[in-house]
């Protein structure tokens, strides 16, 4: 420890930290621009210039590092002078536009404007002009003269994003922020560089004008997409959410946003919203009362179980939906003799049902992955998936960690990857059972006797070879990994490599609420049908709970097969869509900022929020709706007055940590004899593609993530096809077949098709894995 | 496309350098495909980024800090006339006065021959053989008058010697 004293006060400080460091522990502020806690310095800006006894001159508390017995003055009058200084040049060329300028009222240089600047300029010149940029549809660069040339968003980028887009370009008085070329910035978390700008050079653009800082109201809430659950200030006025801003915590997100967390809000209030019950009668679509809709749905429930029986009714609810809503939905099901619910909609594999020892989470906190030294991401489009999670993985990256990849894509993480092993979907299990060889040889250890017989490859032995080493190891199953068909041979081996190598093993959540569905009791136990077999072997009726079948589901041919051919399909959704052509009844329901609930995150934590505003029309929490019905029913407990005790009734007061456990048993290693024929498909669900919210940000939809998906190949693959890049073809999975136009990525491993799932241009294939067939169209190709 | 040339010459340059650190050679690479090609256009920044494994961004930062980079054609011959205080006493303005008139051209531009571009430069610390200018960044050229300036520019447009010094 190291003893300073700031302004008369007396701090011990740690070796290594800087004043402006210890200057903001102690409680004392000191202006500042270009600094920022989580990116490197850059003392451009000259904002924090304070005296030091028996310095020459003002030095720049941020990048001063402390030393023994140094005595700092923040507001000794040659501080202040050089701060009031720093201030005016500041402001020399920085326009006079305050009352028309977006960042107004939340705007650092406005606010230390106040305390440091002169109430009028001296400047008489003309002021220098920086020509706007377009950058995209989501950060507006439009005026630049505005920019103090900080270069937060630039660090931001190189450091936190992975990818440096902006950069300053030109020198001096010339130096602007822009991006190579104006070209786009695409990195999935630009939206920060909007909050990092000190001023309103970076604004966002979907909030743009629209509201001023002081007319927002700010309430807490949690992000309904990734398995993170991002903490968000949602900022509303006049019962409308104007913008969505991250609530700091260090444990999950830091300071920071994905851009689908903090851009969806705009489906909040887009036009497809639904806003009122709706029956179909006659082939014909009838707005009608609440009353009317449910008792048409406990009349058509109750007929089913009566008749045909309860069996033949199936529940599918995506895992954006609350706690609450979970368990109620299968509370209600259960009510009517049905165990037919389930939440994993895109998993293929349910073999390790009723052979798990608890809820599958990420096995770890999420703030440990940064202290990780060894990463295995096996099957993950982490970048897409998982953003903020990813950068903590490029954290431990940049600190000497290194990152081993298991994937049958080889996208660009932004960080230094030190082995990869890129094969075919059925060639996985192979891979693992590879590297759990290698790892037992390099351990001495002795290894399940069904690896035995593969033959370790050199990328696996690399891979082994890291992990060996490493004295904190993560391994980490993706969303691909868990979609596989055999998700479960993939966790054994991953764990057994985990357990190998002394490290920890996890799950990354898909959806806000992956390992929620769990603890709300959604999945079918030994009685039901899981979401695999409820499609497979069709049900009479349906519910669906945030789900459109042709875009959340493995196979959109079965689901929508399934869909077309029950007597009976109700929708709870917050929008209208896709089910207007097969269901019954559409019931609008509340999306997350219209409905109290739980979101359960892939670290096991609990976090419950209110509405933050009032529901659009009469849509109505799902919670309530389900509580409502199960009255309808007349079914036992269903007295809820608030979605807190059904959520105590869910957890059932026992902490949920005690229920966390990726243990698996009674599930033995089988590793695939041969490969399969044929063109495999490689499924990714694009980022702005994955839940309904989402699907209808319309900024998010502008970007270049949420572009058209092609079919993209390895190169030899098109020329044995005799497809030239570019060109369309079709594409056959069963019944169904779509157009999509060809990419050539040599990064892919050969004898796959990478189509994306999710996306309305391939609703009509059918599993996200498994052989497709791919053929030139007349005028393409040969 | 960087030619075997260049690429020679940068990894020459990489060899100074830790291998993890290979941007390092970035001024140098820049240097080398100006020296080849007069100046260095956004696909040649491109090149260099993905040979040194770099951001495009990061090059083009590089690129446009320095006024010795030409962002676009400078012509065969780049005359950079010091215009700093020294030179200006010794008579550069009357030198650069004197260029103008006799190329034809403006600060900045280049003749329509393609031969000679002029542009001011900032002081290259030989103020004792003030007025100066450089040609291509390479050869100095002191105690300037018209008479010295045209046996210069002569030697030059009959293709004597390049801007090598």
């Amino acid at each position: 420890m190291i003893n300073i004293e700031i302004d008369g006060k007396k701090i011990a400080t740690e070796s290594g930290s800087t004043v402006i460091e210890a200057a903001h522990e102690a409680g004392i502020y000191i202006p500042h621009f270009c600094y920022h806690k989580k990116l490197s310095i850059a003392a451009n800006c000259r904002m924090c210039l304070v005296e030091v006894e028996k310095a020459p001159k003002p030095l720049p508390a941020c990048a001063t590092p402390v030393a023994e017995g140094m005595k700092v003055h923040t507001n000794s009058a040659q501080a202040v002078k050089a701060q009031k200084g720093v201030m005016e040049f500041l402001l020399v060329n920085h326009p006079l536009d305050c009352p028309i300028c977006d960042q107004g009222g939340e705007c650092e240089l406005q606010d230390l404007a106040v305390g440091y600047g002169a109430s009028a300029s001296r400047y008489q010149e003309e002021k220098r002009v920086v020509l706007p940029k377009d950058i995209g549809p989501l950060v507006s660069a439009e005026e630049m003269s505005r920019c103090i040339n900080c270069t937060r968003c630039v660090r931001f980028g190189q450091e936190i994003g992975g990818q440096m887009e902006l950069g300053q370009a030109f020198r001096g008085e010339h130096a602007e922020i822009m991006s190579f070329l104006g070209e786009q910035v695409d990195s999935e978390l630009s939206g920060n560089m909007i909050d990092l700008c000190p001023v309103g050079a970076l604004t966002s653009k979907p909030f743009r004008y629209t509201a001023r800082s002081w007319e927002l109201s700010r309430r807490r809430s949690v992000s309904p997409h990734d398995g993170m659950g991002s903490n968000l200030a949602v900022q509303v006025k006049d019962n409308r959410v104007m913008r969505v801003l991250p609530l700091e915590n260090e444990e999950i997100n830091e300071c920071w946003l994905s851009d689908k967390d903090r851009f969806s809000y705009e489906a909040l209030s887009a036009p497809e919203r639904l806003t009122r019950p709706m029956v179909r009668q006659d082939g014909k679509w009838q707005e009608v009362s609440w009353q009317v809709a449910l008792e048409y749905v406990a009349n058509g429930l109750s007929q089913i179980s009566g008749g045909a029986g309860a069996a033949h009714i199936g529940a599918l609810a995506t895992p954006h939906s609350t706690l609450e809503e979970l368990y109620l939905l299968q509370k209600l099901l259960r009510g009517i003799g049905s165990s037919n619910v389930d939440f994993r909609l895109r998993q293929s594999d349910f073999s390790m049902d009723g052979k798990q020892a608890g809820v599958p989470w990420l096995g770890m906190p999420l703030a440990e992955i940064n202290n990780a030294d060894r990463f295995l991401l096996v099957g993950s489009f982490l970048r897409k998936d998982h953003p903020l999670l990813a950068s903590r993985v490029r954290q431990a990256v940049k600190h000497g960690a290194q990152a081993n990849v298991v994937h049958s894509a080889d996208d660009d993480l932004l960080m230094h990857v030190a082995n990869k092993a890129i094969v075919a979907p059925d060639a996985m299990v192979d891979l693992l059972a590879q590297i759990l060889k290698a790892l037992a040889t390099e351990k001495q250890a002795s290894v399940d006797a069904a690896v035995q017989g593969v033959s370790v490859g050199s990328e696996a032995a690399a891979i082994a070879a890291s992990l060996a080493q490493g004295k904190n190891v993560a391994v980490l199953l993706g969303n691909f990994a868990q979609q596989h068909p055999q998700a479960a041979q993939l966790q054994l081996l991953a764990q057994q490599i985990a357990t190998l190598a002394g490290g920890k093993f996890g799950f990354l959540g898909e959806a806000a609420n992956s390992v929620g569905g769990y603890l709300a009791q959604a999945v079918p136990g030994a009685a039901g049908l899981n979401a695999g077999a409820m499609l497979a072997a069709p049900r009479k009726a349906y519910l669906l709970l945030n789900t459109e079948v042709e875009l959340d589901c493995h196979d959109p041919q079965q689901a929508q097969a399934a869909m077309y051919a029950a007597d009976m399909v109700v929708a709870l959704s917050a929008y209208k869509h896709h089910a207007s052509d097969y269901a019954d009844v559409l019931l609008p329901i509340a999306p997350f900022t219209e409905t109290s609930g739980t979101f359960i995150n892939t670290e096991g934590r609990v976090q419950s929020f209110k509405g933050t505003v009032k529901p659009l029309g009469e849509a109505r929490p799902a919670w309530k709706v389900l509580r409502v019905l199960g009255n309808l029913l007349k079914l036992p407990g269903f007295d809820y007055d608030d979605s807190e005790s059904v959520r105590d009734e869910a957890l059932g007061g026992v902490a949920v940590a005690g229920k966390l456990n990726n243990g698996l048993s009674g599930i033995t290693l089988q590793l695939p004899s041969a490969a399969s024929s044929g063109l495999q498909r490689v499924s990714d669900v694009p980022i702005y593609a994955a839940d309904a919210v989402v699907r209808r940000a319309a900024s998010l939809q502008a970007t270049h993530d949420a572009a058209v998906p092609r079919a993209v190949m390895h190169g030899e693959e098109l020329k044995k096809l005799n497809l030239p890049p570019g060109s369309e073809v079709k594409l056959s999975q069963g019944a169904g077949s779509v157009r999509l136009n060809v990419a050539a990525d040599d990064r892919l491993p050969l004898g796959v098709v990478r189509v994306a799932a999710g996306h309305a241009a391939t609703a009509q294939l059918g599993a996200m894995f498994g052989t497709i067939v791919v053929e030139a169209t007349s005028g393409s190709g040969a | 496309m960087l030619s075997d040339q260049i690429q020679e010459k940068i990894n020459r340059e990489l060899k100074k350098y830790p291998a993890d650190q290979k941007q390092s050679a970035v001024m140098a690479a820049l240097r080398f495909v100006q020296d080849e090609k007069g100046w260095i256009s956004n696909d040649d920044m491109a090149d260099v980024a993905a040979f040194l494994d770099m951001p495009h961004m990061a090059v083009y930062e590089v690129a446009t800090f320095y006024h010795m980079y030409n962002l676009r054609p400078m012509g065969k011959h780049m005359l950079t006339v010091c215009t700093n205080l020294s030179c200006q006493l010794m008579g550069a303005n009357e030198t650069m006065d004197y260029l103008k008139q006799k190329l034809g051209i403006g600060l900045g531009e280049v003749t329509a021959d393609g031969k000679f571009g002029l542009r001011e430069g900032e002081c290259m610390g030989a103020c004792v053989d003030a007025p100066l200018f450089t040609i291509n960044n390479k050869r100095m050229c002191g105690h300037l008058n018209a008479e010295k300036i045209d046996q210069i520019l002569a030697e030059l447009d009959s293709g004597k010697s390049g801007g090598q010094p």
